[in-house]
């Protein structure tokens, strides 16, 4: 559906600058407007349908609304929910004012007004879905051509004032995007619910990549999906308002995005820390290997049980994995490390050692205090910084450890 | 328009409902977590559609109970997706009651065909109906509306006075709360249970959109008012009996100058609020 790409297009940006929430004081603030259309239209003499009509006198009182949440927050102490509550209620209250006696004038009638607030997609005509297909096309153009600078909008407003780019302009031709599109999802899926289509499909597309490009395409396709899965489910299954299934397709959308999302989803997270602790604790099992084998005859067990505090299973398994990996061999008790294991090992003991002087000639660190500090970094140090330390330090191979090995560090 | 004791009962109904709805509308306004009272406002919707389909009847107490527990439900699903997705506070709060107001939609058309709960009515409140659903307690006969509201505010006020100093400290230094063994985390359970107990009491008035305007902007502008925390409870609860009156007299009374015969009560209480607060 048409409507759900601009939505998502939109509504990226509208994320991005954090004012997700503006959307729905918008959205409701544009009952008064539809009202008001009505009144005047029928005042005028016409059946006071027009849609164009209707959505124009949205549309101004939407733009007041956000007018109202940004002049509450530059006059008063009050923050920025206050003010979008304020909005919010008020205007709608309003609007319910208004409808009511929208209902009792003489001429014209009323009674579709009240489908408005919950959206009544199936009662749409062929020319009110033209109508919304233009405007989301122009949506898209308008977004594809500002693209670069509302991203700096979003993410540097300063940087683009720089550029010498008119941002209080921008930000009102972002903010009435919003509205437009917030004034043709009233038709759709309601007033209510209208900040649903532009906040979940781009808060979705947040877990499924970083760039905006592509934050831009997959939000607009998530849109896009919600507003068809939506149509069809509410279309074959009886008694199933449009305008909450495209919301609940949407739900759906971001519950998935939420948990399997590559880039910030619980599943990849998870696989991330999992994966950081297993290679720290590869380190760890690396490092005191090489420690006991260079101190004593016999690595065994019991002396790499005491390097640090680890559970006896566990230096088990990490020793099993060492050896996996061949990192290591063992002839019963005994263990030595293999070639690439040797490798390894003197890589993060001289990572390590560094840091470890670095600490002790920098930060002033009493030596017997630096094994743990140096225990949290060395496995985040990267290369640069390995190259930076060694100018500093001037050195190029493994420095002694600046304190007494074994069981107490 | 002739004043009949009827307006005066709707009057005390948007009274009590209002005064209710101001005092945790205060601290939800000073720990800046007002669109929570939004989004659970909104969550209400649900909570009483599914306690009205697992119970079958319109008993108020199972409503009550669905509403906390969905109005929980979306202060802990906020949180969760704020702090689990990394994404900022409005946006999980649009996320959430958003699907959760959309669930309640559906159920209630699900639910249609053997429902006497008008979706209308939940939104927007029929505080001019609510005088004729009476009970009687004793030798009285009031209004429920009336004993529902009542027991929603003498029950907030009585929680506000009893964690006074807990709220007080939560919501302007949640680590000196901590060093002093309160724990946030409770406290902040407590207000939203109060907050959705407060919107189901309130949503039969008002409904469970204007329930916000109830919550935020008496509190609001008692905060422009006053800078000193005691104060500001009293004052949101003045604001709020004065805009609970005007509303009524503004809806009854302004209309008819224009040729209608009277406009909705929650809307104007709305709109009067908001004018008092330009007037802050």
């Amino acid at each position: 559906m048409a409507l759900g790409v601009a939505a998502g297009l939109v509504g990226t940006f509208l994320l991005l600058r954090k004012r997700a929430l503006t959307a729905d004081a918008l959205s409701h603030a544009t009952l008064p407007g539809i009202t008001v259309a009505f009144m005047v239209m029928v005042a005028f003499g016409t059946e006071g349908k027009s849609m164009l009509g209707l959505m124009t006198g949205a549309f101004v009182f939407g733009c007041i609304g956000v007018l109202l949440i940004l002049g509450i927050r530059r006059t008063t102490k009050l923050k920025d929910d206050a003010a979008i509550g304020i909005v919010l209620s008020v205007l709608f209250g309003l609007g319910l004012c208004l409808l009511r006696l929208a209902t009792e004038m003489p001429s014209g009638n009323a009674a579709g007004l009240n489908g408005f607030i919950f959206g009544k997609a199936a009662s749409m005509v062929a020319s009110d879905t033209k109508v919304i297909a233009s405007v989301a096309l122009c949506t898209g153009f308008i977004v594809a051509a500002f693209r670069k600078e509302f991203t700096a909008l979003c993410f540097d407003e300063n940087f683009g004032a720089v550029q010498g780019w008119p941002i209080l302009r921008l930000d009102i031709v972002l903010m009435s995007l919003v509205a437009i599109v917030t004034v043709i999802a009233l038709q759709s899926v309601g007033l209510v619910l209208a900040v649903a289509i532009l906040i979940i499909p781009a808060a979705s597309a947040r877990y499924w990549c970083t760039k905006i490009g592509s934050l831009l395409v997959v939000s607009a396709i998530i849109g896009c999906l919600g507003g068809w899965l939506g149509g069809v489910v509410s279309a074959l299954v009886p008694r199933m308002p449009t305008g909450p299934v495209i919301v609940l397709v949407c739900g759906g959308w971001f519950i998935i995005s939420f948990i399997f999302g590559p880039v910030n989803g619980i599943v990849a997270r998870q696989w991330r820390i999992w994966r950081l602790n297993r290679r720290v604790a590869m380190q760890h099992i690396l490092r005191a290997v090489y420690e006991v084998s260079s101190q004593k005859e016999a690595c065994d067990f019991e002396s790499i049980l005491k390097c640090r505090s680890w559970s006896r299973a566990k230096v088990k398994k990490l020793l099993s994995r060492l050896r996996k990996e061949k990192y290591a061999t063992n002839t019963k008790d005994h263990w030595a490390l293999t070639t690439s294991g040797t490798q390894e090992a003197t890589r993060v003991v001289r990572n390590h050692r560094l840091w470890e002087v670095y600490l002790i000639n920098y930060a002033d660190i009493a030596p017997n205090h630096v094994d743990r500090d140096a225990d949290m970094i060395e496995h985040v140090l990267g290369s640069s910084m390995v190259q930076k330390l060694e100018a500093l330090l001037g050195s190029d191979k493994i420095p002694s450890s600046p304190h007494p090995l074994g069981a107490s560090s | 328009m002739s004043w009949s004791p009827i307006d005066t009962w709707i009057c005390i109904i948007a009274v009590l409902c209002a005064a209710a709805c101001a005092l945790p509308g205060c601290i939800l306004v000073l720990r800046r977590m007002s669109l929570m009272g939004d989004a659970i406002s909104h969550t209400v919707l649900p909570g009483i559609a599914i306690a009205f389909l697992v119970t079958g009847s319109r008993e108020p107490t199972a409503m009550l109970i669905g509403a906390v527990i969905i109005g929980l439900l979306t202060a802990f699903l906020v949180q969760a997706i704020e702090t689990l997705g990394r994404i900022e506070t409005g946006a999980a709060i649009g996320i959430v009651f958003t699907v959760l107001f959309a669930i309640g939609l559906v159920l209630m058309r699900q639910a249609v065909d053997h429902v006497d709960i008008d979706p209308d009515c939940v939104l927007y409140g029929a505080v001019e109906f609510a005088y004729f659903d009476q009970v009687t307690i004793g030798s009285l006969s009031i209004p429920r509306a009336a004993v529902v509201n009542g027991i929603a505010l003498l029950a907030n006020a009585a929680i506000i006075l009893i964690f006074y100093k807990e709220f007080k400290i939560t919501s302007f230094d949640p680590a000196l709360a901590r060093t002093q063994g309160i724990r946030p985390n409770k406290m902040h359970y407590l207000l939203m249970t109060m907050t959705a107990a407060t919107a189901v009491a309130a949503f039969e008035t008002v409904g469970s959109i204007l329930v916000i305007a109830m919550l935020i902007v008496p509190a609001a502008t008692a905060y422009l008012l006053t800078d000193k925390y005691g104060a500001m409870f009293v004052v949101a609860i003045c604001i709020a009996i004065i805009a609970a009156i005007g509303g009524h007299i503004s809806a009854v009374i302004i209309p008819p100058i224009f040729g209608f015969s009277g406009t909705s009560t929650a809307g104007a209480m709305a709109v009067v609020v908001g004018f008092l607060f330009l007037l802050a």
